[in-house]
């Protein structure tokens, strides 16, 4: 992973930049690469160390099934919540523990751009908010988030297997 | 004496004739087709049988009744199952069948994996059956030394053909992980294309007298030109077909035609080359079905469906049937030891195979086979119609054909009484892994398409191209190229959307399924004038849709011309929209109500008539698993109908032009064409427009 660091790191400071991130031509054309490099850089710095690096990408490792049984999981980097915290924070721009629909608008209007009007947009966004929000507050906390998605397989999604 | 001519020449009109050999062979087919179908019915009438027998089963039973009755009878089984009528008329529609509905998305998750088991396994399987064969051969015990290895090669081909119908079937029942049973069912198909390549291929080498290494090479490569040959063939005809759907919007009856015809051309122009036809109709299905979906009218749709599972249904019948009489009327040659031996092997070495290649391939997956998992692999290794077919075309310069015939029909007989019956309970004991199947809701779909440009991206970063790079490189392509040239309009739309409108449209059905009547009760979602704007132009731009099924038909070849309805649409829109503007929130509430209502009438016709095409727009790809959901649904739809029974009932259709040409509801007016008037029009609705009229 330190050579992945490196190969990263191009002006070779020991930590990375933004430049360094949107030298990566894919993830500048990613339709929310900006927020996964928002995610890197957490609590205002704008440097990553290596430590820090390894640990958002510690999110992506596949979750180890047998662990199961043993009540260590939580812990785990790679658990289940984990992961699901590393995706609402992609929404959660602003930090304040919930999706507003003026997040989930942008989320959505990035993903989906020019193949929708305004007006689907807000209307899905509507929809999205009304199924997941039970305490009425117009907004999505991490709870409502991970209700939600309990019965998808999140593992298999968001795991590189690389990284085992 | 011309009396006596006359007389002599003359012939009796003859009043009742009979020439049965003119109409012979149809005739005689359509009563095969027809008596399986009636088994088939006859299965379903008491369910329990169908829980625990699959219907493979059933089918080979009826056969063997009726074989049983034609031997005692010494009448000979029709011939017509010859090489041809197999290889050219029935196989094709099985593989299309499958090919068609194969769940995309799993399938090219799980793609490595499918090839490997298919490719990998079938050789492992006919190369290990066949040399441990060819070693029991050599024991003079069996008499059965004369068969030489190319024979048992051969042979054992044939035997490792697998066919999991009645395996997936149970599979869907119990809902066991998605991976497992796509792992069955890709395998299942690939590995009939790869067994038809190594029969080919044996059955040539068979013929030779003595083989040399340099053949084996050319068999090697031969192998991969077949196999890639046959996919390009059929992703070119895929996409020729796709660019053909592009422009029959005048032309809607023949749509379906096309779909079948340029499967069947691949399928003919492979097997012209000898290269793999059933990979070439298999990659064709998979490649034409997203662009052709998006193209053709719902109606055609599912048309296709329809007659694809028909006939394949029909095809699949008609084997096993012809198993089960073959069996009793065919001399057989029985030789104990070996096809003893070939049992036992045939089961050995897949539940070999499957061990060793699963933990080959487990370190490549991201979710590894648990050994229950790879139990379900391979115990689900049934043998089918392939084996059948392939063994009793065998040609007859092969020295003991019977005794693989004979060997063959044992154990197809014993994998699928035998694995076809315990598998159920065997599965529901082991407690294989389940999938949930997923509800489906906006909110999943956004999050899962979040995470998908997540991973894209994180994988991007560490310099991994997987998956989901791949992937999002490929959607890329596909939105910016291959969509504009293929299909109709260009308008990408997403799944996001898709699902949005399917679930609004469900949203709405259920409103008036519990509303019964009471247009009130709709006033429980706030909305706001901006949002009546929002849902009417969302609803309207359903409606172009819609529209084209409820008008009449005016003839026969020709459909109707929705220009001059799609002129009331809009003056109708515009007349909703006008009275929406300055209006209180109260009456802007019940005429969006009102407009609802329509609409939902409107879907309601539809859904009568051909409900499953809204529910499997969006979600084609899963209709072979989630057949069920989509069925209790409909009987869902049937309900709202007699609720509206409530309402009075306009009688006449003068009321209806009356109002039509107050409010331009050419809607009702072309609804009324319709003789079926199990619908009554909501009167009530009626006086409310009367009500508002007043107010303009």
């Amino acid at each position: 992973m330190f050579i992945l660091f490196e190969s990263l790191d191009r002006d070779n400071r020991g930590c990375l930049s933004p430049d360094d991130f949107e030298a990566l031509g894919g993830l500048a054309m990613n339709p929310i690469g900006g927020r996964i490099m928002e995610a890197f850089f957490s609590s205002g710095q704008d440097t990553v160390d290596f430590s820090s690096f390894v640990r958002i990408l510690a999110h992506f490792r596949p979750t180890d099934r047998n662990r199961n049984k043993e009540g260590a999981q939580q812990e785990l980097p790679s658990s289940r919540t984990r992961k699901l915290k590393f995706a609402f924070q992609l929404y959660d721009m602003d930090r304040d523990g919930k999706i507003s629909r003026e997040e989930l608008l942008q989320v959505l209007r990035a993903m989906l751009g020019l193949q929708v009007t305004e007006e689907q947009l807000q209307s899905i966004a509507e929809r999205a908010i009304q199924e997941a929000d039970l305490d009425k507050d117009d907004a999505i906390s991490f709870d409502e988030f991970k209700k939600s998605l309990e019965k998808t397989d999140i593992d298999t999604k968001m795991s590189v297997s690389f990284l085992k | 004496m011309l009396n006596d001519v006359t007389e002599d020449q003359k012939n009796n009109l003859p009043v009742f004739t009979m020439n049965y050999p003119r109409i012979q062979i149809p005739f005689e087919i359509t009563l095969w087709v027809l008596l399986a179908s009636f088994a088939k019915i006859g299965f379903h009438v008491y369910h329990k049988i169908t829980i625990w027998v699959p219907e493979s089963c059933l089918l080979i039973s009826i056969g063997l009744i009726v074989g049983a009755i034609m031997h005692s009878v010494h009448e000979e089984p029709p011939a017509v199952l010859t090489s041809n009528v197999f290889f050219l008329y029935m196989l094709p529609l099985i593989v299309l069948e499958s090919g068609y509905f194969m769940p995309t998305r799993p399938f090219f998750e799980n793609i490595g994996t499918v090839f490997w088991f298919a490719v990998v396994g079938t050789l492992w399987n006919s190369i290990g059956i066949g040399i441990s064969l060819f070693a029991i051969c050599q024991i003079p015990a069996f008499g059965v030394q004369d068969i030489n290895l190319q024979e048992n090669l051969l042979f054992s081909a044939i035997i490792s053909a697998v066919d999991p119908v009645a395996v997936l079937n149970v599979f869907e029942d119990v809902s066991v992980n998605e991976q497992l049973y796509i792992v069955v069912f890709g395998e299942c198909l690939f590995n009939d294309a790869v067994t038809v390549v190594l029969y080919n291929m044996f059955s040539f080498v068979a013929e030779m007298p003595v083989v040399e290494p340099v053949d084996v090479f050319i068999g090697v490569a031969r192998f991969f030109i077949v196999g890639l040959g046959g996919m390009a063939f059929g992703i070119l005809f895929g996409f020729v077909a796709a660019f053909t759907t592009r422009f029959t919007s005048k032309v809607r009856e023949i749509e379906p035609l096309f779909v079948f015809m340029y499967s069947y051309l691949a399928y003919l122009v492979a097997e012209l080359f000898a290269i793999s036809s059933i990979m070439a109709i298999i990659t064709c299905a998979l490649t034409m079905k997203y662009y052709v979906e998006e193209n053709v009218s719902q109606r055609s749709c599912t048309t296709i469906r329809h007659v694809i599972k028909m006939v394949a249904s029909i095809s699949e019948t008609l084997i096993f049937f012809f198993l089960g009489v073959v069996t009793i009327t065919t001399d057989h040659e029985w030789n104990w030891g070996y096809i003893l031996f070939t049992l036992l092997f045939a089961f050995v070495w897949r539940g070999l195979g499957i061990l060793v290649l699963t933990q080959i391939i487990n370190p490549f997956r991201t979710i590894p086979f648990n050994m229950k998992d790879q139990f379900g692999l391979a115990y689900g290794g049934l043998r089918g119609a392939v084996s059948f077919a392939l063994a009793f075309t065998l040609p007859d310069t092969i020295g003991r054909k019977q005794l693989f015939v004979t060997a063959t029909i044992a154990v197809i007989l014993f994998t699928v009484f035998l694995q076809g019956i315990s598998i159920r309970p065997l599965i529901e004991f082991i407690n294989v892994r389940r999938t949930n199947r997923n509800l489906e809701t906006i909110n999943v779909e956004i999050h899962c398409r979040l995470m998908e440009h997540t991973m894209a991206g994180i994988e991007d970063l560490c310099g991994q191209w997987s998956r989901f790079y791949w992937k999002d490189k490929f959607m890329k392509f596909n939105n910016r190229i291959l969509r504009k040239i293929l299909i109709r309009d260009g308008r990408a739309e997403s799944s996001i959307v898709a699902l949005y409108k399917k679930l609004e449209l469900q949203n709405a059905m259920e409103i008036l399924d519990t509303a019964s009547g009471n247009i009130k009760l709709l006033m429980t979602k706030k909305f706001l004038a901006a949002d009546l704007r929002n849902i009417h132009d969302i609803l309207s731009k359903n409606m172009y849709k819609i529209r084209e099924r409820t008008v009449a038909y005016r003839g026969k070849h020709a459909l109707p011309n929705d220009s001059q309805t799609r002129e009331i649409l809009i003056r109708r829109h515009a007349t909703i929209r006008r009275s929406l503007r300055p209006r209180s929130f109260q009456s802007s509430v019940s005429y969006l109500a009102q407009f609802i209502c329509i609409i939902l009438i409107n879907y309601l016709f539809c859904w009568e008539h051909d409900h499953e095409t809204l529910s499997e727009v969006a979600y084609p790809s899963q209709r072979s698993r989630f057949g069920k959901p989509a069925r209790s649904s409909s009987s869902k739809a049937m309900i709202p109908l007699h609720r509206l029974g409530t309402l009075e009932e306009v009688p006449s259709t003068d009321v209806l032009n009356e109002e039509s040409s107050s409010t331009g509801q050419g809607v009702f007016r072309t609804n009324s064409s319709y003789s079926d008037s199990r619908v009554p029009h909501p009167r009530r609705l009626y006086s409310l427009f009367d009500d508002n009229n007043s107010e303009l």
